[in-house]
């Protein structure tokens, strides 16, 4: 719908379309509809197993037992949650991660690196399946597509917008305008990718924290899955065979730049997932254990405690 | 005037068609998740036999503490009403506890696969009870809350929904200690 608008106001502003001058047909129009129902559907349908195989996941091997464990694992907070089994895959990667696909509930699938098997334990194991069957649950997937093609939508048409802008018979019509009316379109044409960039970022951050808190809420155990983020924080190892495209499904930024490392705006605002000292912060927090930077002497709040 | 009344009166009816149906579809999925829970403890009774199979070749020397997990289960698959199962499935929990706790002197069969499949089964099994009965609980709390939340309460009454029972039974629970199924490895 939103490109069908944009795609009309492209074509009256700078086709001329809708008046005697310009062109038969609303080109513009029909390319973005067009253009939108394509990619949304190729998306929607086929996304999933696009991404597991160019990944290279594969099925589970039913006789090791760290497979039928992950099968046993994903069972349990199944029905934890309420949904149906999704789909298992394993890639074979030292680097542990795992990410979820799937814009439905039928065609759902769960991917874990066979680095997270050897690393994690059960509790932790379970936390981290948790994780990401919330993605799958809060369809957060299918909300990242539905971001990712608005903002390759709003860079193409912001790119058709300047081109469009330079054209001869519009210059002529702006041109009796009053210039100052430029400027604020440049600027926005200029950043407006940009300003979707970060607010797609945005979005999958605060995905990822929902998730989180979903986790915690099948599992009733906070730590398992703070465990779970302090050790594959601990392990280091960037996953390969992402890319920039893929990187927001996974667990933990799998493209590890030193970027990720340190937390400052500028950090915070360009990476699809929030730093990982600030998710295990939260999870002991859910947990009432008290933060380690604080004074050891103070008791902070009424919920500390330290064993079991 | 009367179109108003009119407008009111549709809305009206789209409000109580909507919380009717919503009731409805969670007291099915509230019926749904105990059956799960059934369905899980099942499980768990059709394990038990062939974890003593497994383990009776090699503990010549512990037949009563065998034949007391096999009388457990019995006692639990006979038992009635949610208290009822509710203690006869600790019973259960804790024999196998014992029978984990005796492995520990029979270091063959605890590096045994079979056991340590066995050991993963049970583990699984005794997860799935918990995470089904902690969404029937949860579930259970939904729709208790959607009957009594105010506009509602009036709706459920006149249409006889009853709010359900939970799925816990805190003085079997807190009586029994926890039981240990890890092994040392």
């Amino acid at each position: 719908m939103f490109f069908f608008l944009i795609g009309g106001a492209i074509d009256y502003l700078y086709f001329d379309a809708f008046t005697a001058a310009g062109p038969a047909f609303p080109v513009a129009t029909v390319f973005a509809l067009g253009f939108a129902t394509s990619t949304t559907l190729m998306a929607y349908y086929g996304g999933p197993d696009i991404i597991l195989s160019s990944l290279g996941a594969e099925k589970l091997n039913l006789q090791l037992p760290e497979h039928r464990e992950l099968q046993n694992v994903v069972t349990e907070m199944a029905l934890a949650s309420g949904s149906t089994m999704p789909r298992i895959y394993v890639i074979f990667d030292p680097a542990p991660n795992a990410l979820a696909t799937g814009t439905n509930e039928k065609n759902s699938a769960i991917c874990v690196t066979s680095g997270l098997l050897t690393l994690l334990d059960r509790e932790e194991t379970q936390g981290v399946v948790a994780h990401e069957l919330s993605h799958i649950r809060n369809e957060d997937i299918l909300l990242m597509t539905l971001v990712s093609i608005l903002l390759g939508g709003i860079a193409i048409l912001s790119d058709w917008g300047r081109r469009g802008f330079y054209s001869s018979r519009t210059g002529r019509r702006l041109g009796s305008k009053n210039p100052l009316l430029f400027i604020p379109l440049l600027v926005l044409i200029a950043l407006s990718p940009l300003i979707a960039q970060l607010l797609a970022m945005a979005v999958s951050r605060q995905r990822e924290y929902l998730a989180d808190a979903t986790a915690t809420q099948y599992t009733r155990n906070p730590r398992g899955l703070a465990r779970a983020l302090e050790r594959i924080r601990d392990a280091g190892m960037p996953f390969h065979k992402a890319s920039r495209g893929t990187a927001h499904l996974f667990l933990v930024n799998p493209l590890r730049r030193r970027l990720d490392d340190r937390e400052g705006g500028l950090a915070d605002l360009l990476t699809t997932h929030p730093p990982i000292n600030h998710r295990i912060a939260l999870l002991h927090r859910m947990a009432g254990i008290a933060q380690p930077s604080m004074e050891s002497s103070t008791v902070q709040g009424s919920n500390v405690q330290r064993a079991q | 005037m009367i179109f108003t009344l009119w407008a009111v009166i549709f809305v009206l009816g789209i409000w109580i068609i909507s919380t009717y149906n919503g009731l409805v579809a969670l007291r099915l999925r509230v019926q749904n998740a105990w059956r799960q829970i059934e369905v899980q403890l099942k499980r768990r009774y059709d394990l038990i036999p062939n974890l003593v199979e497994t383990v009776k070749g090699y503990m010549q020397y512990e037949q009563d503490t065998l034949q007391k997990v096999i009388d457990a289960r019995s006692q639990a698959m006979a038992s009635k009403g949610v208290k009822e199962t509710a203690e006869a499935q600790s019973a259960l929990t804790q024999s196998l506890g014992k029978i984990f706790m005796l492995m520990e002197n029979y270091p063959d069969l605890k590096a045994s696969k079979n056991a340590l499949d066995l050991q993963e089964e049970l583990t699984t099994t005794e997860n799935q009870i918990a995470f089904a009965r902690q969404y029937y609980n949860d579930l259970v709390t939904q729709y208790n809350t959607k009957q009594q939340v105010f506009p509602a309460n009036m709706l459920a009454g006149f249409f006889g929904f009853q709010p359900s029972e939970f799925f816990s039974v805190p003085e079997a629970e807190q009586a029994l200690p926890k039981v240990n199924l890890s092994l040392n490895r």
